[in-house]
């Protein structure tokens, strides 16, 4: 509910009230992470927003003009903690479009398969820690018990649950597991004994067709639940020409009504990976959008994302049956002491949150001259102020939960 | 349209003295433009019809110096900064990186930061990045409404990009080395 006040000092009777300076964060739990925000408030309506970062500030591309590149690969992966596999695959493909390598099809396959679970994993914590955000406890729970499973499959896959530095330049570090015990998490949850040997592939179909149906649970819970739809419909609304000024991408530029998505609309050493693949990119107006929702605003954001992990599903469910016949190996050799050219190379891909950009510099050495991450929540998050400005104090977390912004992206 | 193509119609706009050289072998090629013009000549590529840049990707500053002189005979760069500019547009889908080389240091006193006129009144986001090349790689960005500090605090001493850039031994009392 946005309230719209001529003069904000006047509220009724002509009382003056004082402004006061409110700081949310950095510890604040609804800010997801270390973000401060200053909050000039009269009253119950702020009408101006300062956000401060810098407070997870790693130095990473500092570090990474003095490491060879496979060895900054584990430092992608503490940027967007929350998607790591998506983080370690841009950084690979900007490496290789540097030195012009190809990656053989299977590990390409591969790769698409382990991104859009990746996707999935992440956009599970944006759902279930948006309704966190807005007081509904229960999607949080829900979301991060698909999440488990999804980490135990990476789990298998690379022995990481977190920081998978899995995806490398040339392929992956290892093959997919012929043979897996099902996860414990899976097994009782599809009431199968967790001792029952499975291809990893069986186990991920496994989950993919209990995933399904509960999407639908996860709509009733949020998406179509009234008290959402208040909190959410027609608050944060960030016009088009706005979210492109801004350099908004990913979720946030599709919910604004901008049909972009690198995964199509990229370079072409991220589109071929893509290539017959069949998949749609949603993008705002929706057709099941409560009467209330305007375009751009918190609800299409986060409907965007729901969407796509119906997608994702599907690219998982086509990578898979891709697999047996992809030609190639998993992993194209490359050397730790390969010299990069004397020339530069910028690369955006679709991380679960935005297009995240690497920019690498090489003057003939194995380290990079200059390697810069542009973080996608870094162009999300400074919408912040323009977007919450004559809002009230407790819509603010609303917009931000809405940004889905990982803190240690931004300040990497 | 490709970056010769997007060079030509430059050239042709302001001369040769603002829009300064193409590198087209590159795997991004890169056109230069001079400093004093960067300002015009963004603001004609987001506004003309046929360039339509309205997508700043990102924005970024390089420090070219070796500071190791063992190197520094192999190094291929004269020692300057170049601020990055990455652009793209969505309704024509073509790309291009702009880029500016600046002194490393404004008429070569080490501590005055070079300048170059900012560009967030043509892309919103220009200032959180020239908000970040400022305080890592220490570019001074003319016009720029709020040049601060934005990742390091703001009594941070130096830039950290920069090649020759020392870690501070203490920090208010927080040991560095």
């Amino acid at each position: 509910m946005s309230v719209q006040v001529e003069d904000p000092r006047v509220i009724e009777f002509d009382v003056r009230t004082d402004e006061m300076l409110v700081n949310m964060g950095p510890q604040h739990p609804s800010t997801h992470g270390v973000l401060r925000l200053l909050l000039r408030t009269d009253g119950e309506i702020v009408h101006e927003v300062t956000p401060h970062i810098g407070y997870l500030h790693r130095s990473a591309e500092k570090i990474g003009e003095n490491l060879a590149t496979p060895q900054w690969i584990p430092y992608t992966d503490r940027m967007d903690y929350l998607a790591g596999m998506n983080m370690n695959l841009g950084f690979s493909l900007a490496v290789e479009k540097l030195i012009g390598m190809e990656v053989p099809e299977k590990a390409m396959t591969v790769r698409v398969l382990i991104a859009e679970l990746g996707r999935i994993a992440s956009h599970l914590v944006g759902m279930g820690a948006y309704g966190l955000d807005l007081g509904s406890f229960s999607p949080f729970l829900y979301a991060f018990r698909e999440r488990e499973i999804i980490l135990d499959l990476f789990e298998e896959v690379c022995g990481a649950r977190l920081t998978y530095s899995y995806i490398t330049i040339g392929g992956a570090t290892h093959d997919i597991p012929d043979e897996i015990c099902i996860p414990p998490g899976l097994a009782a949850l599809i009431g199968r004994k967790p001792t029952e040997k499975v291809s990893w592939m069986q186990a991920v179909l496994m989950f993919l067709e209990w995933l399904e149906p509960r999407i639908q649970e996860y709509h009733t819970l949020l998406t179509r639940n009234q008290i959402f739809i208040k909190r959410t419909a027609d608050l944060g609304i960030l016009d088009r020409d706005a979210a492109i000024s801004f350099g908004c991408t990913g979720p946030v530029l599709r919910g604004s009504g901008v049909e972009w998505d690198l995964r199509k609309d990229g370079e072409p050493i991220y589109t071929r990976m893509y290539e017959g693949y069949d998949f749609d990119v949603p993008v705002a107006p929706f057709d099941a959008a409560p009467p209330e929702a305007k375009l751009g605003d918190n609800w299409c954001r986060f409907y965007v994302r729901m969407m796509e992990v119906v997608q994702s599903i599907g690219l998982v469910r086509q990578a898979i049956e891709k697999y047996p016949s992809a030609e190639g190996t998993y992993r194209e050799p490359y050397k730790m002491s390969t010299k990069l050219p004397t020339d530069e190379c910028y690369l955006e891909t679709e991380c679960p949150r935005g297009a995240m950009g690497f920019y690498i510099v090489g003057t003939g050495n194995a380290e990079p001259f200059r390697v810069r991450a542009k973080s996608s929540c870094f162009c999300n998050l400074s919408v912040t102020a323009p977007l919450s400005e004559g809002y009230l104090l407790g819509d603010i977390p609303a917009v931000v939960g809405s940004l889905d912004v990982v803190m240690g992206e931004i300040d990497r | 349209m490709n970056v010769s193509e997007i060079h030509t119609l430059l050239v042709e706009q302001f001369g040769e003295s603002k829009v300064t050289g193409i590198q087209s072998e590159a795997v991004d090629p890169w056109i230069e433009v001079a400093p004093e013009a960067l300002a015009e000549v963004a603001r004609c590529l987001r506004d003309d019809d046929r360039f339509q840049f309205d997508h700043l990707n990102n924005l970024t500053g390089v420090d070219y110096l070796e500071p190791d002189p063992k190197k520094a005979k192999e190094f291929d760069h004269e020692p300057h900064v170049e601020v990055v500019y990455h652009l793209s547009s969505y309704s024509l889908r073509h790309r291009v990186t702009v880029k500016v080389k600046l002194p490393r240091w404004k008429n070569d006193e080490a501590g005055q930061l070079p300048e170059v006129a900012s560009v967030s009144d043509i892309w919103a986001i220009a200032d959180w990045h020239e908000r970040e090349a400022y305080d890592l790689v220490g570019i001074h960005f003319t016009g720029h409404p709020n040049l601060r500090r934005i990742l390091c605090p703001e009594d941070w001493v130096g830039h950290a990009l920069r090649k020759d850039y020392e870690f501070p031994l203490e920090y208010h009392g927080i040991r560095g080395r």
